[in-house]
């Protein structure tokens, strides 16, 4: 890179050259902040502030430029100059909307704004623009995982795409579960009859699919790699190994019964004729349209449909969730009676009959228009009877006991996801003692484990709402119910989506660009390895395990595995970790660099680092509708709280700041965090901040930590006023100078 | 499970749905109902019935024959309609509730004394006798509905209002004698003769 050369904008539109001494701010910029060039406009952001700043970074070498105007979130397409680094001081809704137009303000906001022009050069001065990702590889095959309907389905819509394939199923032959399904629950209005599974019409797609290369009784014994370069052993049954290149994966593995077994209360086991869904499917399948008989050779003339057999249950070795699918389900057997013959009793007890998708309450009504008697209610037993069997059950609806007698008994039994070893739970391999295992899926080679990590009730998944698809390791997409339960039509949905995730995982791979969330960013983590002390905090903690250790215990980094959150480099003790455009120095010489009022001037210094996708524009949002915050803040938007590294809150205790607010996502359960456990882990790292305070002497109100939603735009900045009111409270800090 | 409550197995069987719906107006779409309970919330006397609609749907489904056609609670209907607006599932449920009561009085299972069924049955033969409702006989057989002792106090109690409308000319003691009706009471008499030959003969028939 050549030298730096800094160039300052300084906007005046928007009612910041009314509200702000523009001069004051240019002579900040050029003698505090020592930017190479300073320039003021009337209005930045429109074609010809833009040309100037352009003709700057043409004609005058400018390869930092900093923007004092609006928000780093506002304008973003006017201020984007390719090869330079741009930092944004955000004078505008970080100053003049927030603070009050008056005389007295006049002062603080002008030494508020100031600062945030400080700021910007500063960071621009410690920034290099991004370069390319030497690791970027392109290799455009998909690996599916699983043969079913979601893998066929993600398969054939990968193919269409233009995208090779290879599907790995380790039965003899595709279709998974689906395949014993006699009909599937229509997809297609009217929605009233049960209609052809769609399983032999998928296979016929893939055999007939040039592009899709099926490998059957073949496991997976190893994938290691990264987005792009993905090296994948498949080992077929008899044990010949072979390996594939692959940009992307697709796991579909779909989900496995419940064992039935373990509910002995409900008659599994203690009667033939107590069956599951699955074991039900499995009969019509074969005896295909002709009139179904119990074990003993009886005709069937009374069935009932026992809901949520072992699920939604809090009982131990129940399962705690709903699998979905099974209310259709039932309603979809319940029909294959009394399509034949409607004098058969088919009865469904049900507590709470829930059919989701678009034809569901549709076919509810066919079930009930074709005789199907719903009964609200509990079954507590099933027993062998006199004649047949007798099902025990409190009506809700009629609040009674009742004995119905019953030919059948068909258990809705939940989904067990088919998500390999749970890595939280197995013990890692250590650095050149890696072995395959047969329990696993992927067998990824990768550090944190060879499966993907489990998010609820072993399902692999990322957070469902915000971010469905993704999961914590980057180029590998799960879908179907392998990802939480779901019907066929959710399935095939779903893995459509994953094939589109899979695609662009691979394009952006190739061209060395980050995927979500932060989509496009080209700067990766680097570390000097000289300072490394192999503390493993890094690939430890981060999200998406995409760091690796050498047999030395060192760090390897795999950029295209990377989600660019700084988790790393938070966590790292000797501050060795850094991205190009964001790293200990970006934020720590910010912090350092503004202007901290001495004692008598009775102005404190909040320093508040807010999380950028929620806490920031927050607090935008906040600035939108003039919410006012206190004229002590200076806030410093991070990519993640996670990537908070403690230096910065002892330099800025040190460095004479009153008061630290940091500004995260939820955590836990329900967590919002962009990168899943960045808010999770900078909260037990700021856990044992207050013995820091302590032994500086410092009171520890004077940090506080906060989960902020991207909603909580009155709050946030009243969180920043309740700092401002416990330094009031606690007094100045000791360490100015 | 030895206790009162315990139902005969035959219980949760399709066949006395069968016969509702092919004796009752709107039965066929008692297996419809999705239990929301939505009806029973809105019914404005709901507190008072024994068993509200929602529930009498379900002791169709679950084959309480007796007990439904017994029931005094479809003749708490008053016809406000409120569940009929409501109901998600766009059941005729007023129509259902009469159509039941119908049915049950068909039978003889309507409980005898029930007010409203009794008033129901004063309403019709006063209606039927010349086409018009004689209202003061109606209001006179209503005193006396529940026996001599009861009708006479009432009557006494309503005196003065009596007085007044006589005195107002809102009134004619005449009417109690003669009263008015339609000019061809025997004809409608006719007419409502051969349609409950027709429906006896439709009942029959299923």
């Amino acid at each position: 890179m050549a030298d730096v050369k800094i160039g300052a904008y300084i906007c005046k539109g928007c009612g910041i050259g009314e509200r702000l001494d523009a001069k004051q701010m240019m002579q900040v910029a050029s003698r505090d902040a020592k930017a190479h060039l300073v320039r003021e406009h009337e209005f930045l952001c429109n074609a010809e502030g833009v040309q100037m700043i352009k003709n700057d970074i043409a004609n005058e070498g400018v390869n930092r430029v900093a923007i004092c105007a609006c928000s780093r979130r506002s304008k973003t397409d006017a201020f984007n100059f390719e090869g330079v680094a741009i930092t944004r001081g955000n004078i505008r809704e970080g100053v003049i909307w927030v603070r009050p137009n008056t005389e007295e303000a006049r002062e603080t906001t002008q030494e508020m704004a100031e600062d945030y022009v400080r700021m910007a050069v500063i960071e621009a001065k410690f920034m290099t623009p991004p370069s390319k990702n030497t690791e970027a590889k392109y290799d455009r095959t998909i690996l599916v995982v699983g043969g079913g309907v979601s893998g066929m389905t993600s398969a054939i819509e990968a193919a269409k795409a233009g995208y090779p394939v290879h599907i790995v199923e380790k039965a003899s032959a595709l279709g998974g579960n689906a395949a014993n399904f006699l009909r599937r629950v229509p997809q297609k209005s009217p929605y009233a009859n049960p209609e052809d599974s769609g399983v032999a019409g998928l296979i016929k797609a893939i055999q007939a699919d040039s592009k899709i290369k099926v490998h059957l009784n073949s496991t997976i014994t190893r994938t290691s790699g990264a987005p792009g370069r993905f090296a994948v052993d498949i080992t077929t049954e008899s044990g010949a190994t072979a390996t594939e290149h692959f940009g992307a994966i697709v796991q579909a593995t779909g989900f496995h019964d419940y064992d039935a077994n373990k509910l002995p209360e409900l008659g599994y086991g203690k009667s033939p004729n107590v069956v599951t869904q699955l074991e039900l499917e499995k009969m019509a399948k074969a005896a295909n349209g002709a009139v179904l008989k119990t074990k003993d050779g009886k005709e069937i003339k009374s069935v009932v449909f026992v809901q949520c057999a072992g699920q939604r249950s809090s009982k131990e070795g129940h399962l705690p969730y709903c699998s979905g699918h099974c209310c259709s389900t039932s309603i979809k057997q319940a029909m294959y009676f009394k399509d034949q013959n409607p004098t058969i009793d088919t009865n469904v007890i049900y507590s709470d009959l829930r059919t989701p998708g678009t034809g569901g309450e549709e076919f509810y009504r066919s079930g009930q228009r074709k005789g199907v008697t719903f009964t609200k209610g509990v079954v507590s037993e099933v027993v062998n009877g006199s004649d047949g069997l007798d099902v025990k059950f409190k009506d809700l609806i009629l609040n009674q006991d009742v004995v119905e007698k019953a030919d059948l008994v068909v258990l809705a039994t939940g989904m067990i996801a088919n998500s390999g070893v749970n890595i939280d739970e197995v013990k890692q391999d250590e650095p050149g003692e890696w072995k395959s295992s047969p329990e696993s899926v992927l067998n990824l080679s990768y550090r944190q484990g060879k499966d993907i990590p489990l998010l609820k009730h072993g399902f692999n998944d990322s957070h469902f709402i915000c971010f469905p698809y993704e999961t914590r390791r980057t180029g590998i997409y799960t879908t179907g119910p392998v990802r939480r339960p779901m019907d066929l039509l959710q399935a095939q949905e779903d893995a459509t989506g994953a094939a589109l995730k899979a695609i662009q995982s691979i394009e952006s791979a190739a061209q060395g660009l980050a995927v979500h969330p932060r989509v496009g960013d080209l700067s990766f983590p680097s570390f000097r390895r000289e300072g490394c002390t192999q503390c493993k905090r890094c690939t430890v903690e981060c999200p998406f395990g995409a760091i690796d250790e050498d047999e030395q215990r060192f760090p390897v980094f795999n950029e295209s595995r990377c989600r660019r959150c700084g988790t790393c480099m938070g966590a790292c003790p000797v501050r060795v970790i850094s991205f190009e455009n964001y790293s200990v120095d970006t934020v720590g010489q910010q912090l350092k660099n503004i202007n901290i009022p001495e004692e008598f001037e009775e102005k404190p210094r909040i320093l508040v680092l807010a999380c950028e996708n929620d806490a920031y524009p927050a607090l935008d949002m906040a600035a939108m509708r003039k919410i006012e915050y206190s004229a002590w803040a200076r806030i410093i938007p991070v990519r993640c709280l996670g990537s908070v590294n403690l230096i910065w809150l002892t330099d800025a205790l040190n460095s004479g700041y009153d008061g630290v607010v940091m500004m995260g996502c939820q955590k836990g359960e329900n967590y919002q965090c962009h990168f899943v456990k960045g808010s999770e882990i900078a909260q037990v790292r700021m856990s044992k901040v207050d013995d820091t305070l302590k032994t500086l002497n410092l009171e520890v109100e004077r940090v506080a930590t906060y989960e902020v939603a991207i909603t909580d735009i009155e709050r946030a900045p009243r969180l920043i006023n309740d700092m401002a009111e416990a330094v009031k409270k606690v007094g100045l800090s000791p360490f100015k100078f | 499970m030895g206790d009162m409550n315990v139902v005969k197995v035959e219980a949760y069987r399709n066949s006395f749905l069968k016969e509702v719906e092919a004796n009752v107006e709107g039965g066929q779409w008692v297996k419809m109902c999705m239990q929301c309970g939505v009806c029973s919330g809105s019914c404005p006397l709901g507190s008072a019935w024994d068993h509200p609609p929602q529930e009498l749907f379900m002791m169709i489904r679950a084959g309480k024959r007796e007990e439904v056609l017994t029931s005094s609670s479809m003749w708490m209907c008053t016809s406000c309609y409120n569940c009929i607006v409501r109901c998600p599932r766009d059941l005729p449920i007023t129509h259902i509730m009469h159509g039941l009561a119908h049915y049950a009085e068909r039978l003889g299972l309507a409980p005898k004394n029930q007010p409203t069924r009794k008033f129901a049955k004063l309403f019709w033969n006063n209606l039927v006798k010349k086409g018009r409702v004689n209202e003061l006989k109606l209001g006179v057989a209503l005193y006396f509905m529940n026996g001599l002792v009861e009708g006479i106090k009432t009557a006494l109690k309503m005196a003065p209002l009596g007085l007044n409308m006589l005195k107002t000319k809102r009134m004619n003691p005449l009417e109690y004698v003669g009263g008015h009706g339609i000019k061809d009471a025997a004809g409608l008499q006719a007419i409502l003769k051969k349609a409950r030959a027709i429906e006896l003969a439709k009942a029959k028939k299923a």
